[in-house]
């Protein structure tokens, strides 16, 4: 029991202290404290539909996480994501508008699976074969190749690109109707995305618990020369470990256009790789830990813009919040030191009351 | 190759690099001293952000650089107290750093200076403007008219060479990034040390920002630094942790971004001509350089033992 609740207290009572210097800094702009939280969760959970859009919203976020926690987990950080959940899109994408013929089933599996091909190929080769070979870093290759691949899906649907669909608008074609997923809740965003992220995360969790690759490849991340010495092929694990990584980064691509927008437009994407970073890191890497990082990241959002939209506060306020959060769980020694100064304050107060004949504050 | 022969494409490749030098320099402090640093993109936009708000606010884009400065230091004093006291997940902190600097910088605008933005108004830094350096056939093309910060880059990273190289706090700094164990047991303060880097890394970074916002404009926009911070993180590792490596890497960018604009009056897609910085990159990665091996200790929190 003191093993689980160190495990959760400590990053709990971080939120904790992080909320509470939200509070005091969004009071110090002259906002309060409990309209801002108030129209944050009522935004995120109010009703069936928020919450469902809140589901809906940490969909990207899971899948893309998983995949950064994998690469975290192989020792490499996969600062790419962005990336490769772009050109796996344009991937789905494209496969989704030709083939029309086929049974929707079978065509949406087609989608999918091109798309983590493509995902996984993107993060693979280039950036695990550099690594691997030419000790190339891979921040630096992934980040790089995430600028191609957004650029290049931008090309796709710029004037004149190929995957133009004719009229004012700059998207591609949209993709067969037959393989949209369809919505959990009826009238709001949550489709059956929510369903493909959470049982994906469980499976992350078994391969990476649970085989013998997963095995080896947290070895690898823990101590490569450990790894090395007990005869695990080091190169090809940092290869594979990429791979695997953008074939989640690219699933959370080709799901969030089946789920919401069915086609490429310039609009598509909300950074979800570059959040799914910190969702990953503040996980800890721990796939279940994504679900909860996922939907919590995906809450603010969602919430931020009820909180715009009913108290007029500017959306951003969100991100400082954000940013205090993640700041303060990731210095989580800050809660023995807070911890320790309330009781030495007490222990003051004490000292300081008892020669007044014991009497006590209140 | 006309097109290279072009001082409009040279000066563009300086002032295009000079965004991803400042702050690449103040990475490569910082993680020379053992301190991860990815809040780079964070510093710069507060840097950015504050320089344009007191040149409005005093008239004079010299006390805005100032105070984009200190902005920038007292940030990433922060920063290094999280990581170096609490022994805290420096990439976590980065992170953190980065979504609440955007937050800020954007909040503060909204409410501050309103949906217009940033007054037209705001001064910005002077340009240099030598008649005789005019005169020089090609270089005068490419040097005049720059911004007086790009020549202060040139010189901060000729500085930041001899300091970290030739200096004893630079090697100090070095030691403590290299071998934090052996630095505390020969009397050096390993904290005080790392505080060092990692404040001088905050001050640059600011430097950079302040660039894009009254170097070049004079004006802020909502995530204006679109991404330099992480290109300077590259440009650092790049640069294989080394002033003139942080340099040439980012003047590499530079020419590529430069050279990108340039083409584009030959009809081709911008969207393609935008990859070239990033696709050269990648192969001067597999061509060109070795192995880039960060400082030993980098990223790792040390516990002193007292």
């Amino acid at each position: 029991m003191k093993a689980v609740w160190r495990a959760i207290g400590t990053p709990v009572v971080a939120s904790l202290i992080a909320i509470v210097m939200g509070g005091i800094i969004a009071a110090a702009i002259g906002y309060s404290p409990l309209q801002v939280y108030g129209s944050l969760i009522s935004g995120a959970f109010g009703g069936a539909v928020q919450t469902g859009n809140t589901l809906a919203g940490s969909v990207p976020l899971i899948l893309a996480g998983l995949g950064i926690a994998v690469a975290f987990r192989a020792g490499l950080f996969n600062i790419g994501a962005e990336g490769q959940y772009w050109v796996a899109t344009v991937a789905a994408v494209w496969i989704g508008y030709h083939f029309k013929g086929m049974p929707g089933f079978l065509h949406l599996i087609l989608i999918l699976v091109g798309a983590m091909v493509v995902g996984g190929l993107w993060a693979g080769i280039i950036p695990g074969l550099l690594k691997a070979y030419r000790g190339a870093h891979e921040v630096i290759t992934t980040m790089m190749l995430s600028y191609v691949g957004i650029l290049f899906a931008q090309y796709c649907i710029e004037p004149d690109g190929p995957m133009l669909e004719p009229g004012y608008l700059p998207q591609s074609h949209a993709v067969a109707q037959n393989t949209w997923l369809g919505p959990i809740i009826y009238h709001s965003q949550l489709t059956w995305g929510f369903a493909i992220a959470i049982v994906v995360a469980a499976l992350v969790w078994w391969i990476l618990f649970h085989t013998t690759f997963g095995f080896q490849l947290r070895t690898v991340g823990s101590n490569p020369y450990a790894a090395r010495y007990a005869g695990i092929n080091v190169p090809l694990y940092t290869i594979l470990a990429l791979g695997f990584s953008g074939i989640l980064a690219g699933l959370a691509g080709a799901v969030q256009m089946l789920s919401q927008d069915h086609r490429l437009t310039q609009s598509f994407s909300a950074g979800y790789g570059y959040t799914a970073i910190v969702v990953a890191l503040l996980a800890r890497n721990n796939p279940f830990g994504v679900i909860l990082a996922g939907i919590f990241f995906s809450a603010l959002s969602t919430g931020s813009q009820n909180m715009q939209l009913v108290s007029g506060i500017p959306q951003s306020l969100t991100n400082v919040l954000t940013g205090l959060i993640i700041f303060f769980v990731a210095a989580e020694r800050i809660v023995p030191m807070v911890i320790r100064w309330f009781q030495r304050r007490k222990s003051n107060r004490l000292q300081v009351s008892l020669p007044e004949g014991g009497r006590t504050d209140g | 190759m006309s097109v290279l022969a072009n001082p409009q494409l040279w000066f563009a490749t300086l002032a295009m690099a000079t965004p991803l030098v400042l702050p690449a320099l103040g990475g490569t402090f910082s993680e020379r001293s053992g301190v991860v640093n990815i809040a780079m993109e964070g510093i710069m936009l507060i840097g950015a952000f504050f320089a344009v708000a007191f040149s409005y606010w005093t008239g004079s884009p010299w006390i805005g650089l100032l105070c984009a400065m200190i902005m920038g230091g007292v940030i990433s004093a922060i920063f290094a107290w999280a990581a170096i006291r609490l022994s805290a997940d420096q990439v976590v902190l980065g992170m953190a750093i980065n979504i609440f600097a955007a937050g800020l910088t954007t909040f503060l605008l909204n409410t501050i200076f309103g949906l217009g933005g940033t007054p037209d108004a705001t001064p910005r830094l002077p340009t240099v403007n030598w008649p005789w350096l005019a005169k020089i056939p090609f270089f005068g093309g490419v040097l005049n008219q720059q911004s007086v910060l790009v020549y202060i880059m040139i010189v901060i990273v000729l500085v930041s060479h001899w300091f970290l190289f030739y200096t004893r706090l630079g090697l100090r700094i070095r030691s403590v990034g290299e071998n934090p164990l052996a630095a505390d047991t020969a009397g050096l303060s390993v904290s005080r040390l790392r505080y060092t880097g990692v404040i001088i890394g905050g001050l640059l970074s600011a430097l950079g920002g302040a660039y894009l916002s009254i170097g070049i404009l004079h004006s802020f926009d909502v995530n204006m630094t679109n991404g330099r911070g992480y290109i300077a993180l590259a440009a650092m590792i790049f640069g294989k942790w080394t002033p003139f490596g942080a340099f040439g890497a980012s003047l590499l960018f530079g020419f590529a971004t430069a050279l990108g604009i340039a083409l584009q009056a030959y009809n081709v897609s911008s969207n393609l001509l935008g990859m070239l910085p990033y696709i050269l990159t990648i192969l001067a990665l597999a061509g060109l350089v070795g192995r880039s091996t960060p400082p030993a200790a980098d990223g790792i929190p040390y516990e002193q033992h007292r």
